[in-house]
C-alpha cells in the first residue's frame, strides 16, 4: 500500500493537525541525543501527535494495517539511539499526551500522561512537600514515558532507587493495538508483574500511555558535602568507605581533576582545580540523623586525608556546590566542541581500577578522557573529547568506547547504568549476555510483539543487525574475544 | 537528455549563498541534546519537535548540508513561526546561538525567496516606513493620542467599524497615550549630586506610545545620581528589521545610533526597552564584517545598558513613597534570554517600601509579542498570551510589571480579553511613582 494511504488513514485517527509526513517535519524526528555517527537512522514514513489512549491504539492498528513499524518517542534526549526510526515506519510522539491527570495525597501517588516533562511533575507537587524521585540530568525535558522506557537513572537514585521503584502501574497500548493496564499496587497482587517487564523495555513491548507513579516526600533537611581529595585512590576510598559504614547518602558523585579545570573555567564554582579528585556527597532526610551521617562522612574523609572539606546546609550555597556537578557536561564545551558520553557500570570495589584502566585507554587512543560519575553505585560515565570535524575523529572514538566497555565488562561490569541500550550498544550484548540470556530476552519480546512491530532493531541484536556500525563492533569483538553474531 | 537534466537541476535543494549565510561553526555546535525544547514557547504550545529550538537548528544543518531546500515551504514556516525569544539560548549547555542563525536563515530566505507584491507593499508601509524615521511614528501617535482623548476610539469600538476594517486586533493592543511624544535633543534631567552621565536611548514606540515611562526613566536616573540626556540624531535601534531578515536596513539605522551617541559623549547609554537593548548589544555583531563601524560598534556596544542593569549597579537612593501592593513580574524574553537579566529588577522591586513581589508561574516564557509576531502570527500569540494572562491572573497581584513596550501592549490586550483588570506597568514607572513621580524634588529639568 502506498505512503499516501497510510497518511490518509493516519489523519482519519489523529486529524490532519496530529500527523506529519512533509520531509522538514519529518527529518527533525532523526536526531535524539545520542552523538552524531554512534547510530544509525532513518526518516520516518510519518510521525503522528496523538492525544489520547485511544488514537495511539488507532495509529498501532493503521501501522499494523500498513505493516510498518511503530516507535515510541518522548522528548527525544535519549542517548542510545531508542526513539528514533532505523527502520523507516511511524513514529509516535506522546509529547501532547502531557497532563498530570490525578494526585492522591493519601497514597502519595500521580496517575500521568505519558509526555509529562520530568521536572513539571516535581513543580506541581512541590506545594504539597512531594517530588518525584528519579532525577535524570535531562529531567528539565525528558518525559515519564522516556523515563520509564529507559529505567532512567540520576545522581539520587543511590537512595531512592530508579525509576521502575518508583512506577505502581501502567496503561500500554500493545503491538495487537489492545490496551492494557498493568498494575503492581494492588494488595495481595498474585499474578506476573508485567509493570516490571514493561519498565526499561525501551518501548519494545507496549506503548505506555498512562502511568501511575509513587511520590516521595520531600526530605525536611538536606545537607551538601564537598570534599577534595590529592588522589583518585582516596576519594574512590571515602565512596568505598562511606557505603561500607552503612550509612545511605542520596548521593555520591565524583569529579575528576579534568572535569575541575573545565567547571572552574566555566563558571568558577569554587572547586579546588589543585584536587585530584572532588567527592560531592548529598544527605538527606530528619535533621537529627542528617547531622549524624554527615558528621560520620566528614570523619571518614578527615581519616582518609581530605585536603578541602566544606559542607552546607544553605539552598544558595548547596546549589552552588552542585552547579559545578550539573553543569559539568556544558562545561566540556571548554575542553573540546564535542564529547562522547560513556554510561558503564563497575563494582565499586573495583573503581579504582576502572579508573586506571579508562585512564591508559584514553592516553593509547590519544583521546582525552574526563571522569565525572555517580560513584555511589559504580555508574561510571567517562567522557571521551573530541572534535568531529577532525576526520576519523568519530570512528576513533567508537574504538576507544568500545575498548572501554569491554574493560568494564572484564571487571565484572556491565554495559549501561541509566541511558538504556538502544540500537548504540545493542552490538555490546553479547559482551554480557550469553546465548541462553539473549534468547530468554528475545522470548519475552516475542511474547509481547510477535511481529517484532514495536521498536524492532533495538535492544537485542538477534537476526536484526545491520549496518556499518555493527560491522565495526563485532569485527572488533570477533578479534579480541572471539564473539560472533547469532 | 537535456530535459532531464534540467527537471534534476530544479529539484536539486536550493542551498545558502551569497551575504549573511548562517554560520557553519555556529550551526555545529549544536549537539541536539534537546534540553532546549520545554524552554520554547512554540514547542510547548504544539508538542511537535518541528516547531522546537533542535528542529529548526537541525533543518537549518540540513539545508547548510543540501539534504533539504532553503525554498521548502515548511523550512520558511518554521523560520518564521519561531517567535526569536531566545528561551534556549539561556538553557543550551553547548551555547548554541540560536539568535544569530535564525536571524541569518530569515535573511536567506529574504534573499532567496521573493515575497508578492503585496506583501513588499505591505512590509514597506507598516514598517519601513514609520522606523526609517522615527519622527513619523511620534507624529502618528500624536494622531492616536488626539483620536483616544476625542472619544471617536469609543465610538468606533462601539460601532463596531473597527471590526469590520479588521483593525481590532490593533486598535485593543495600544494603551491610552499618556503623555505626548518624546522628542531627543529637548529634555535633561540634572541630579543633585552628579555620579556620571547616562543617555538614554529613546526607542520608536517607547518615545511614541510610552513617553511618560521614558520621562520617568529620565527622573528615576537623575534621582540615582545620572545626569541623564536623549542624544539628538537616534532613530530606530533596527530589531523590527534584524528579526525579519532584512539586515541591511538594520545596518543603516545601527551606523546612525553609533554616530548619534558618539556626539553625545562618555557615559552609559541606557535602554527601557528590553528588545531595543538586546538588538544595540549586538551592533558588533551586526557590523562585524563592516571596516569602518566594526571597531566603533563595539566600543557602542560595551556601553550600553539595560536600565534594569544599570539601576541595581548599586543600592538605589532609597525611594520615599510606599507603595502597598502586590505585583508580579514578567520577564521580557529580550531581557531575561537575550541579555541575561533577571535578578535585576526583582532586587529594584524589593527595594520600593510597602511592595510586595508575588511570582508567577512561567515568568520567563514568551508573552506572544515578539517585536510584529502578534500582527504577524495572531493565533499562536494570542495561545501564548492567554496563557500568560492565566499565569498573571493566578498570583492574584493588583499589577504586572515588565520592562518592554512589546510585552507591556500584548499582555494588557491578552488581560482584557481573559477578563482580568491587572494594569500593566513599565518597571520604571514604578520606581518613579516610588520616588514621588512628576511633582518629585531632588532633580530638574533643563528645557533647552
Amino acid at each position: 500500500m502506498s505512503n499516501r494511504a497510510l497518511i490518509d488513514d493516519l489523519v482519519r485517527v489523529c486529524g490532519p493537525g496530529g500527523v506529519r509526513h512533509r520531509l522538514a517535519d519529518l527529518m527533525v524526528f532523526e536526531a535524539d541525543g545520542s552523538v552524531d555517527g554512534a547510530v544509525k537512522t532513518t526518516l520516518p514514513q510519518a510521525v503522528v501527535l496523538p492525544t489520547s489512549t485511544e488514537q495511539v491504539a488507532g495509529v498501532v492498528k493503521i501501522a499494523r494495517k500498513h505493516g510498518v513499524p511503530v516507535v515510541a518517542r518522548g522528548a527525544g534526549t535519549g542517548l542510545s539511539g531508542g526513539a528514533v526510526a532505523i527502520n523507516s515506519g511511524v513514529i509516535i510522539s506522546l509529547t501532547r499526551m502531557n497532563h498530570v491527570l490525578e494526585v492522591n495525597l493519601l497514597e502519595r501517588t500521580a496517575l500521568v500522561e505519558p509526555g509529562v516533562v520530568n521536572l513539571d511533575l516535581s513543580t506541581h507537587v512541590k506545594h504539597q512537600h512531594l517530588f518525584f524521585a528519579p532525577d535524570p540530568s535531562s529531567q528539565k525535558a525528558s518525559t515519564i514515558g522516556g523515563n520509564i522506557a529507559e529505567n532512567a537513572g540520576g545522581p539520587h537514585c543511590l537512595k531512592y532507587g530508579v525509576t521502575t521503584n518508583h512506577i505502581l502501574g501502567v496503561e500500554v497500548v500493545l503491538p495487537s493495538g489492545d490496551i492494557a493496564w498493568f498494575d503492581s499496587n494492588q494488595a495481595g497482587y498474585g499474578g506476573l508483574d508485567l509493570t516490571a517487564a514493561i519498565v526499561g523495555s525501551e518501548g519494545m513491548f507496549g506503548i505506555v500511555t498512562k502511568a501511575l507513579v509513587k511520590l516521595t516526600p520531600i526530605p525536611q533537611s538536606i545537607s551538601v558535602i564537598l570534599a577534595a581529595f590529592a588522589s583518585m585512590d582516596d576519594a574512590a576510598m571515602a565512596v568505598t568507605e562511606i557505603i561500607a559504614s552503612g550509612t545511605m547518602p542520596a548521593s555520591l558523585e565524583i569529579m575528576d581533576q579534568l572535569s575541575i579545570e573545565a567547571v572552574e573555567a566555566a563558571y568558577h564554582a569554587g572547586y579546588p582545580t589543585d584536587a585530584a579528585a572532588v567527592l560531592l556527597v548529598e544527605v538527606d532526610g530528619h535533621p537529627l540523623e542528617v547531622a549524624e551521617i554527615s558528621a560520620d562522612v566528614e570523619a571518614l574523609c578527615r581519616r582518609i586525608g581530605t585536603v578541602q572539606y566544606r559542607q552546607s546546609y544553605d539552598p544558595v550555597e548547596q546549589a552552588a556546590l552542585w552547579m559545578g556537578r550539573k553543569m559539568s557536561l556544558a562545561a566540556m564545551g571548554r575542553l573540546a566542541p564535542n564529547y562522547y558520553l560513556q554510561d558503564a557500570v563497575v563494582p565499586r570495589s573495583k573503581l579504582v581500577q576502572t579508573l586506571d584502566e579508562v585512564d591508559r585507554l584514553g592516553r593509547a587512543s590519544g583521546l582525552p578522557v574526563a571522569n565525572v560519575f555517580h560513584a555511589g553505585d559504580g555508574n561510571l560515565h567517562p567522557l571521551i573529547l573530541f572534535d568531529r570535524r577532525e576526520k576519523g575523529a568519530v570512528e576513533r572514538v567508537l574504538e576507544l568506547n568500545h575498548d572501554l566497555v569491554v574493560a568494564c565488562v572484564e571487571l565484572g561490569g556491565t554495559l549501561s547504568g541509566e541511558h538504556g541500550i538502544g540500537s548504540e550498544k545493542r552490538d555490546h550484548m553479547p559482551l554480557i549476555y550469553t546465548e541462553s540470556d539473549l534468547r530468554a530476552m528475545a522470548g519475552l519480546k516475542r511474547s509481547f510483539d510477535p511481529d517484532d512491530f514495536f521498536n524492532p532493531g533495538k535492544v537485542l541484536p538477534a537476526g536484526l543487525m545491520c549496518g556499518e556500525l555493527k560491522d565495526l563492533h563485532m569485527q572488533r569483538m570477533a578479534q579480541k574475544h572471539g564473539i560472533v553474531a547469532f | 537528455m537535456a530535459t532531464i537534466n534540467l527537471v534534476e537541476e530544479l529539484q536539486k535543494p536550493v542551498p545558502f549563498s551569497g551575504p549573511d549565510m548562517p554560520d557553519d561553526e555556529l550551526l555545529r555546535a549544536c549537539v541536539h541534546c534537546g534540553m532546549c525544547l520545554p524552554s520554547c514557547p512554540t514547542y510547548r504550545e504544539t508538542g511537535d519537535e518541528a516547531s522546537s529550538p533542535r528542529g529548526r537548528l537541525w533543518m537549518m544543518s540540513a539545508v547548510a548540508d543540501g539534504k533539504l531546500s532553503l525554498l521548502d515551504p515548511d523550512f520558511d514556516e518554521q523560520m518564521y513561526q519561531c517567535l526569536n525569544c531566545r528561551a534556549c539560548e539561556a538553557v543550551c549547555p553547548s551555547g548554541v546561538q540560536y539568535g544569530p542563525l535564525v536571524e541569518a536563515s530569515r535573511a536567506q530566505l529574504e534573499q532567496h525567496r521573493p515575497r508578492p507584491w503585496w506583501q513588499q507593499l505591505l512590509r514597506q508601509s507598516v514598517m519601513s516606513w514609520p522606523f526609517d524615521d522615527v519622527r513619523r511614528m511620534r507624529t502618528g501617535a500624536r494622531g492616536l493620542r488626539l483620536y483616544q482623548q476625542s472619544g471617536l476610539s469609543r465610538l468606533l469600538q462601539r460601532t463596531g467599524v473597527l471590526k469590520l476594517m479588521r483593525l481590532e486586533n490593533l486598535e485593543r493592543m495600544l494603551p491610552p497615550i499618556e503623555e505626548s511624544p518624546l522628542a531627543p535633543g529637548k529634555d535633561t534631567w540634572v541630579p543633585k549630586a552628579k555620579l556620571a552621565n547616562a543617555h538614554v536611548f529613546n526607542g520608536c514606540v517607547m518615545s511614541s506610545v510610552f513617553p511618560d515611562v521614558n520621562r520617568a526613566t529620565g527622573r528615576v536616573l537623575a534621582h540615582n545620581g545620572y545626569a541623564t540626556d536623549v542624544p539628538v540624531g537616534q532613530g530606530c535601534c533596527g530589531a523590527i528589521y534584524s528579526h525579519t531578515g532584512m539586515l541591511d536596513d538594520a545596518r543603516v539605522l545601527a551606523r546612525k545610533n553609533i554616530e548619534a551617541f558618539e556626539r553625545a559623549g562618555d557615559g552609559a547609554i541606557v535602554v527601557n526597552a528590553a528588545g531595543c537593548g538586546s538588538a544595540l548589544k549586538e551592533y558588533d555583531h551586526l557590523l562585524k564584517d563592516d571596516p569602518r563601524y566594526a571597531d566603533r560598534a563595539k566600543a557602542f556596544t560595551a556601553r550600553v545598558l539595560d536600565v534594569n542593569e544599570l539601576l541595581d549597579q548599586q543600592p538605589l537612593i532609597p525611594p520615599t513613597h510606599a507603595i502597598n501592593a502586590r505585583v508580579t513580574l514578567q520577564e521580557p524574553c529580550h531581557l531575561v534570554h537575550a541579555q541575561r537579566i533577571s535578578a535585576q529588577p526583582r532586587s529594584l522591586l524589593r527595594q520600593v517600601p510597602g511592595l510586595e513581589l508575588v511570582e508567577m508561574q512561567e515568568s520567563s516564557l514568551c508573552c506572544g509579542s515578539a517585536g510584529i509576531y502578534n500582527i504577524t502570527r495572531p493565533k499562536m500569540a494570542d495561545a501564548l498570551g492567554d496563557r500568560k494572562a492565566r499565569n498573571a491572573m493566578a498570583t492574584g497581584a493588583e499589577a504586572v510589571v515588565t520592562s518592554n513596550p512589546g510585552c507591556q501592549m500584548q499582555l494588557r490586550t491578552s488581560l482584557i480579553r481573559n477578563g482580568s483588570e491587572q494594569p500593566v506597568e513599565h518597571i520604571v514607572s514604578i520606581l518613579d511613582e516610588a520616588y514621588g513621580g512628576r511633582t518629585a524634588t531632588g532633580w530638574a529639568i533643563d528645557h533647552q
